[in-house]
């Protein structure tokens, strides 16, 4: 069992240019995760997730990344992710490549990646201006009905790195609650780091349970509170409260360099993170 | 001066019309709104589904974000991402998508990527979601926004989704397997499409709205069906629950929490 710290585990699985995806929709947002890269100092990352959240608004406004691939990137019920769009309106801190799909197409890229197939097939992207504005969506045609199906390049990250809720000593990793695209992300990936809430000697039996096979797993993390501000189902909640408040902290460059300095780059760690803001509250 | 606001009156035009038992794939936001007020008055056992693969789901305070715990909890099932829109959408499983948008034109198309240039856009917006392959696949869409001159507008500055695109059976002529917008629900009433030409036209105002006022809010000249209905009022319960929904709403999305340890 490869049992990291996550300063380790980020040293070793995330390189200068990467491919990488944090992935984890709405629940289990590896938050942690991210904040470590940011204190690395990685730079040029080709960042991938469905839904940037605040964990890539966090990234790219420190400037670690240099090209984005999303399908959904605001503040879900709260707005824009104000980092985020500075990025792509105004070059700040650096400027972004955009590469956006939808929520079926993106899915369908991680599917064809787990499965190691060059491409991912939908009836997608109809009707859109997206597929002219995006030249990796392309379309097929169906060698047996002869109809154009939307088809979009295989996701194969570098290094995708989660949170889940449980791993055992052996590495295998249990997930419940929302899944999102997950259990494709971590397939398709060459590399595959979990930062878990427990490690624990034996996983709870769950025949459909998600459960990543410790032989894909590159690393396992414990790291608890890892998904904060998101959640992990039956540990904590999700700090809507939190998301509402980062649309104020984000708007102002100067305000999202304090709050980032003071809560990150001066945390050694995820518990010293955490830590500040009970502090702050 | 009526008892409750546009927005009320605008979210219980929209709950109604959603009927019992159908399967309803859930935007968020105000359609969240108008499909759990549908659950909690008329449409007991209508399905609820949001993109996060919560299927089925029942929750007593409006979630914030597509995937708040809450909508897990109280889920029939909860599925990964893919199969909902591989096994329910693009299958056409979907009776009703429940959209909003930054902006509407005149066919019922709708944009939620930039204002301004692709490449160089004055505003980015958040983006497709799940919305493209909701408006393509199923069976019927309804659309809620509110109505402001930049909202409505005779030009899209992207097109994101798909309505009627250019009208005159356009949709018709393409692979999109669901039937497009049937009402486009705001806040001075109901606009949907005309028939032949697929144009969105005045259908319905609400009972304190005007047919000028309509106009005034348009971004096109709009037409007006040769009878438009007068919506209803909210009656008293339906008044009672949404503002019981919200106010649980409010509560429970400001309550501190712990930041664990």
């Amino acid at each position: 069992m490869k049992l990291l710290t996550l300063a380790e585990a980020v040293e070793r699985h995330v390189a200068d240019g990467a491919r990488v995806a944090l992935e984890g929709f709405t629940h289990l947002i590896p938050f942690a995760a991210g904040h470590e890269i940011v204190r690395q100092g990685r730079r040029n990352l080709h960042l991938v997730r469905m839904t940037p959240d605040l964990v890539y608004d966090q990234l790219i406004g420190m400037g670690c990344a240099s090209r984005l691939t999303f399908s959904w990137g605001g503040n879900p019920g709260v707005g824009s992710l104000h980092r985020l769009r500075d990025a792509v309106e105004h070059g700040w801190p650096g400027p972004i490549e955009i590469d956006e799909h939808t929520h079926a197409g993106l899915a369908a890229a991680y599917c064809a990646g787990a499965a190691r197939l060059p491409f991912g097939v939908l009836r997608g992207y109809l009707g859109t201006d997206l597929a002219q504005a995006n030249p990796s969506i392309r379309s097929v045609e169906c060698p047996f009905t002869g109809e154009r199906l939307a088809a979009v390049p295989a996701m194969n990250p570098d290094v995708t790195i989660l949170h889940a809720q449980r791993a055992d000593r052996q590495g295998n990793v249990a997930i419940e609650g929302i899944v999102g695209a997950q259990r494709e992300a971590a397939f398709a990936a060459r590399s595959l780091v979990v930062t878990v809430e427990e490690i624990v000697d034996a996983l709870p039996p769950a025949m459909n349970g998600i459960v990543l096979p410790h032989w894909i797993v590159s690393a396992v993390v414990h790291c608890p509170g890892g998904a904060y501000p998101s959640y992990a189902q039956g540990y904590y909640v999700r700090d809507n409260a939190f998301y509402q408040r980062w649309d104020a902290i984000a708007r102002d460059r100067e305000s999202f360099q304090a709050w980032m300095q003071r809560h990150v780059l001066d945390s050694r760690d995820h518990a010293a993170f955490l830590a500040s803001l009970r502090e702050a509250a | 001066m009526s008892g409750w606001t546009r927005d009320e009156m605008m979210t219980i035009a929209a709950s109604r019309l959603l009927w019992d038992g159908c399967v309803c794939f859930v935007g968020i936001g105000l359609p969240s709104a108008a499909c759990n007020l549908a659950r909690l008055t008329h449409a007991p056992d209508i399905v609820l589904i949001y993109e996060s693969g919560t299927v089925g789901t029942r929750p007593s305070v409006l979630p914030l974000s597509i995937g708040d715990g809450e909508l897990a909890e109280t889920a029939a099932c909860v599925v990964p991402l893919p199969e909902i829109f591989s096994y329910v959408l693009q299958a056409g499983r979907v009776d009703v998508g429940f959209l909003g948008a930054a902006q509407v034109d005149r066919y019922g198309n709708l944009n939620s990527t930039v204002i301004g240039p692709y490449e160089s856009p004055r505003t980015r917006l958040p983006g497709a979601g799940g919305a493209t392959e909701i408006a393509a696949h199923a069976r019927q869409t309804f659309v809620m926004l509110k109505a402001t001159p930049r909202s409505l507008v005779a030009q899209l500055d992207f097109r994101t989704s798909a309505g009627f695109l250019d009208g005159n059976g356009a949709r018709g002529r393409t692979s999109m397997g669901g039937g497009g917008p049937r009402a486009v629900i705001t806040d001075f009433g109901v606009l949907t499409p005309a028939p032949v030409s697929d144009e969105l036209q005045l259908t319905a105002l609400f009972a304190d709205a005007t047919v000028e006022e309509a106009r005034t809010s348009v971004g096109w000249p709009l037409r007006v069906a040769e009878s438009v209905e007068t919506i209803a009022p909210p009656g008293p319960s339906e008044l009672e629950i949404l503002r019981a929904l919200h106010a649980r709403t409010r509560e429970a999305h400001r309550r501190p929490v712990h930041v664990p340890a």
